[in-house]
C-alpha cells in the first residue's frame, strides 16, 4: 500500500488527536459533579446547600410565640406592623436559647434612625429634630415603644 | 469615596478586570495577525513575504501559548478553570475559549507548524546527538518517512489546515471581541462591530509584531533584511490598518450622532480619564503617525534605509496603539457608573498577582518561548536551503 | 417579664417543631416547600421607605456581607426641575447607616432600594462559562460558590451593579433573596427588618399572594426595562430619573 506508507505519519498525529479527546472524555463523565444537571445547567446540590445556611433573623412569627403579650400591646399603637427584630434586631440566638439576653437598646439613638427629620424622608412619617425636641433625654422617657403615642399610656 | 467622582452603585467602585485583561485580547491579537500574514503565503501566494512565513508561524505559536495565562491569573479560583471543559455553558461567550483555544493551538498551529517542519525534523534526528536528537525523534512521530510523494501530500494537507486555519483565526479573535461586544448592560462595550473591529486591529497588531521581529532577527543574525518583503508586508499593514482604522472612526461617529442616553458619560470619560490612553495614545500616535508614516513610504520614493527606519517605528507605534486600544475597552468600560452618573479609578498594583510586574514578565514570556522556538526549528530559509544539500 | 413562661412556651410541640424546621430544612426535605410552587421576587414600595438603612444592616447581619460590598443598598435621589436628565444621588455606605439629614428646598428627594432583581431573563446567568451561577426552579438567581471560577464575567454583565467578588471567597457573591429563609417559611432579612413595609416578598405562583391585587392597583415599574431582563424587583411609583 503505498499510499498508505506516505500518509502514514499523518495518521499518526490524528491518532494523538483522537486518544486525547477519548481521554478527555472519559476523564470529564468522572469528573463532572452528579447533580450536575438535575433542574439546569448547573450542580442541584448547590440549592440544599444554600437554603441550609443558618437563618439570624428569627421572624416575628417565632418571637410572638413566646412574646404574645408584647404582640397584643403592639396591635393597639403605631407600630403594630413593625417587627420585632427591625429594632431588637437578629435574635434567633435568643429563640433557639432564650437564656440568651438581648441587649437593652438606647432608645436616644436607635428611635433617630427612622424619625430624625429630615426633607429627604416622605411627608407623612411622623419626624422630629431630636435634639429640640428631646434635648438627650431617652425617648422611651415618654413614649413606649411598642405603643409610641403618649395619649396611649405613655412611660409609668 | 476615594477615586469616585459622582456616583457609582457601591459594587461598582472597584474594578473586576484588571491590566491582565488587557494583556489577554493583545496577546491573542498577535496570534490571529500573525497566523493571518503566514496565510498570505500559503493560501493567497504573496510570494515576496515569503521569508516570513515561518517566524510568522512561530511567533503565533509562541504567543498562543502564553494566551491563556493572564485569564489564569485573573481568576478567583485558577484551579478550577478545567471546569469550562467539563461544563461549558453554551449560552456563555467565555465558555466557548478553551475549545476554540485548543482546537486553534492544536488543530491549526501544532499542525502546520510540524507539516512543514516535518522535513527539517526528520533530518535533524538524524543529524544532531544528544537532547536534542531525542526531541526531534520525539517530535518525528516515529515516522520519517520524507519521500517526495509524502512531502507533497504534507505541502496539500498543510495548506488545507491554513484554509481551515483563516476562519479559526478570526473565530478565535472574533470571539474576543464578542466576550465584550455581546455586554449589553455596557454601552462601551456593546456594540456588533467590537468583534469586527477585534479582528482588524488583531491583523494590524500581528503584521506590525512579526515584521519587528523579522527585522530584529536579520539585525541580531547579522544578516541583509529582505527589503522587498518588508515593503510587502508594510504596504498590507498599510491597507488592514485603513481599514481597521475606517471600523473605528464609523464606530465612534455612530456613538456621536445617535447620542444615546449613555453619551454624556462615556463623552466625559473620553476627555477626561481616557484623554492619554484614547486620543492622544490610540488614535493619535498609535493610529494616525503609522498610517501617515506608511503612507508616505507609499507616496515618496524614499532610500532602503529611511524605509526600513519608518517601517520599525511605524511597527513600535502600531504596537502602541494596539495596545492602547485594548486597554480603552477593557479598562475604560469599567471606568463610569452603568448609572451614567459617576467614574471610577483603575489602580493598577505594582508586584500584585494582577499588576505591573506580571503584565511585564507575561509580555516577556512570548519571547522568550520564541527564542526556544527558533532554536528548535529555525525558520531561516538560507539554512534551509543547505538542509536541503544535507537532505 | 415572664422567663419561666416564656420557656414553657417554647417547649411546647407546637412552637417547638415549627421552630425546628426552620432551623433544619433543606428545600427539598422541607415537608412544606415544593420548588415548582413558587415564583419569587420583591415589591418595592418607594414612598414608604424612609432611608433608615435598617436593610442594609440587617442584609449583612444574616448573609455575613463583607465590608464595602452590598446585596442590597439604599440611593437617595435628589431631583430638581434643572435636573431630570442628571439627578443628584448619594449613597453613603449603601445607606447602611442612614443619610445626611436634608434640608427642605425646591427639589424632591426620595429614597430607592436596590437589590439583586432576580431577572428572569437574567443577563449574569448567560454569561456564566461553567454553570455556577443560575436560576434557581423557584426563579432565584444563586451562585455556586463551591463551583465559581471567579471570572468576573457575571459582574460585568448585570446592569444593576448587584454583584461583586467576595474578597476572601474570591467567587461571586450576590443577594440570594435569603433563600435559607424562603425556603422555610420565613420573609428576607431586609423585608423582616424594615419598619415601615417598603419591602416585601412576593410570590407571583402564590395566588393569595397580595402582590396581585397590588399590581392592578399601582403603577409599577422595573429597573431599566430598557434592558429586557425580565427583573422581579418591582417598583411602585419609581421615579423616571431613577437609573
Amino acid at each position: 500500500m503505498p499510499n498508505f506508507r506516505d500518509t502514514g505519519h499523518l495518521f499518526r498525529f490524528a491518532g494523538i488527536f483522537v486518544a486525547a479527546v477519548l481521554i478527555f472524555l472519559a476523564i470529564r463523565g468522572w469528573l463532572v459533579p452528579h447533580t450536575f444537571g438535575q433542574y439546569g445547567h448547573y450542580r442541584g446540590a448547590a440549592l440544599t446547600e444554600i437554603a441550609a445556611k443558618p437563618v439570624h433573623f428569627a421572624g416575628h412569627q417565632t418571637c410572638e410565640t413566646c412574646h404574645s403579650d408584647i404582640a397584643e400591646k403592639k396591635t393597639a399603637g403605631k407600630h403594630v406592623s413593625v417587627n420585632c427584630e427591625a429594632c431588637h434586631g437578629p435574635l434567633a440566638s435568643h429563640a433557639d436559647d432564650p437564656s440568651i439576653q438581648p441587649a437593652k437598646l438606647n432608645t436616644a439613638q436607635l428611635c433617630g434612625q427612622c424619625h430624625e427629620a429630615s426633607a429627604a424622608k416622605p411627608k407623612g412619617f411622623p419626624q422630629v429634630e431630636t435634639e429640640s425636641h428631646a434635648n438627650g433625654v431617652a425617648c422611651e422617657t415618654c413614649h413606649q415603644a411598642h405603643s409610641p403615642a403618649i395619649a396611649a399610656g405613655g412611660a409609668q | 469615596m476615594q477615586g469616585v467622582d459622582g456616583f457609582m452603585y457601591p459594587n461598582e467602585v472597584q474594578l473586576q478586570w484588571s491590566v491582565l485583561i488587557v494583556l489577554y485580547p493583545f496577546v491573542t491579537g498577535l496570534v490571529a495577525g500573525a497566523f493571518i500574514l503566514a496565510s498570505l503565503v500559503r493560501i493567497f501566494h504573496v510570494e515576496a513575504v515569503r521569508p516570513t512565513y515561518r517566524l510568522a508561524m512561530l511567533t503565533a505559536l509562541a504567543f498562543l501559548l502564553v494566551a491563556p495565562l493572564p485569564l489564569q491569573l485573573h481568576l478567583g479560583h485558577p484551579e478550577r478553570s478545567y471546569e469550562m471543559y467539563l461544563t461549558p455553558h453554551r449560552t456563555s461567550a467565555m465558555a466557548m475559549f478553551g475549545f476554540i483555544y485548543l482546537w486553534y493551538l492544536m488543530a491549526v498551529l501544532v499542525a502546520e507548524i510540524w507539516l512543514d517542519y516535518r522535513r527539517d525534523i526528520v533530518v535533524m534526528s538524524q543529524s544532531v546527538t544528544g537532547w536534542r536528537r531525542w526531541a526531534y525523534c520525539v517530535m518525528t512521530l516515529g515516522s520519517s518517512n520524507i519521500s517526495a510523494r509524502a512531502l507533497e501530500i504534507d505541502d496539500r494537507v498543510g495548506w488545507l489546515i491554513t484554509l481551515i486555519g483563516i476562519p479559526s483565526a478570526f473565530l478565535l479573535h472574533g470571539y474576543v471581541g464578542f466576550i465584550f461586544g455581546s455586554i449589553k448592560a455596557n454601552p462601551w462595550w456593546s456594540s456588533p462591530l467590537m468583534p469586527v473591529v477585534f479582528i482588524f486591529s488583531a491583523m494590524v497588531s500581528g503584521i506590525a509584531a512579526v515584521m519587528l521581529l523579522y527585522m530584529l532577527a536579520a539585525g541580531l543574525r547579522r544578516q541583509a533584511i529582505d527589503v522587498r518583503c518588508v515593503d510587502t508586508v508594510a504596504r498590507y499593514l498599510l491597507y488592514i490598518f485603513i481599514i481597521d482604522f475606517s471600523l473605528e472612526m464609523l464606530d465612534l461617529v455612530h456613538r456621536i450622532y445617535e447620542a444615546d442616553e449613555s453619551f454624556r458619560s462615556l463623552d466625559f470619560m473620553i476627555h477626561t480619564k481616557l484623554f492619554f490612553s484614547q486620543i492622544v495614545l490610540q488614535i493619535f500616535a498609535g493610529t494616525l503617525a503609522p498610517i501617515a508614516l506608511l503612507g508616505l513610504t507609499q507616496v515618496v520614493k524614499l532610500p532602503d534605509l529611511a524605509r526600513k527606519r519608518i517601517y520599525a517605528i511605524a511597527g513600535c507605534l502600531t504596537l502602541i496603539g494596539i495596545f492602547a486600544m485594548r486597554w480603552n475597552v477593557v479598562i475604560g468600560g469599567q471606568l463610569f457608573s452603568k448609572s451614567f452618573l459617576g467614574y471610577t479609578t483603575y489602580k493598577m498594583g505594582l508586584i500584585t498577582r494582577e499588576g505591573l510586574l506580571m503584565t511585564v514578565l507575561l509580555s516577556l514570556l512570548p519571547l522568550f518561548f520564541l527564542w526556544v522556538l527558533v532554536k528548535l526549528l529555525p525558520p531561516w530559509y538560507e539554512k534551509q536551503d543547505t538542509l536541503t544539500v544535507v537532505g | 417579664m415572664n422567663i419561666t413562661r416564656r420557656q414553657m412556651l417554647i417547649l411546647l410541640p407546637a412552637a417547638a417543631v415549627a421552630w425546628e424546621s426552620i432551623l433544619a430544612g433543606t428545600p427539598e426535605s422541607s415537608p412544606n416547600y415544593n420548588l415548582s410552587e413558587h415564583w419569587w421576587g420583591m415589591l418595592i414600595d418607594i414612598p414608604k421607605c424612609i432611608g433608615c438603612g435598617n436593610c442594609v444592616r440587617a442584609c449583612q447581619a444574616e448573609n455575613d456581607v463583607p465590608d464595602g460590598y452590598f446585596r442590597t443598598w439604599i440611593e437617595r435621589y435628589h431631583v430638581t426641575d434643572s435636573n431630570l436628565a442628571n439627578p443628584e444621588v448619594i449613597s453613603p455606605d449603601g445607606g447602611k447607616h442612614g443619610f445626611p439629614v436634608a434640608k427642605e428646598d425646591k427639589g424632591k428627594y426620595f429614597f430607592v432600594p436596590k437589590m439583586c432583581n432576580h431577572c428572569a431573563e437574567s443577563p449574569c446567568t448567560q454569561v456564566c462559562p461553567v454553570g455556577a451561577t443560575f436560576i434557581s426552579p423557584d426563579g432565584v438567581v444563586l451562585v455556586d460558590q463551591k463551583y465559581c471560577l471567579g471570572c468576573a464575567y457575571c459582574v460585568q454583565a448585570c446592569p444593576y451593579g448587584s454583584r461583586y467578588i467576595h474578597p476572601q471567597k474570591r467567587v461571586a457573591d450576590k443577594c440570594t433573596l435569603c433563600y435559607h429563609r424562603i425556603t422555610k417559611g420565613l420573609t428576607t432579612a431586609c423585608c423582616e427588618a424594615c419598619p415601615t413595609g417598603a419591602r416585601q416578598l412576593v410570590d407571583l405562583k402564590n395566588p393569595n399572594d397580595p402582590i396581585h391585587a397590588f399590581l392592578k392597583t399601582h403603577a409599577v415599574q422595573v429597573l431599566k426595562p430598557q434592558m429586557a431582563t425580565g427583573a422581579k424587583a418591582f417598583y411602585n411609583e419609581l421615579d423616571g430619573s431613577v437609573r
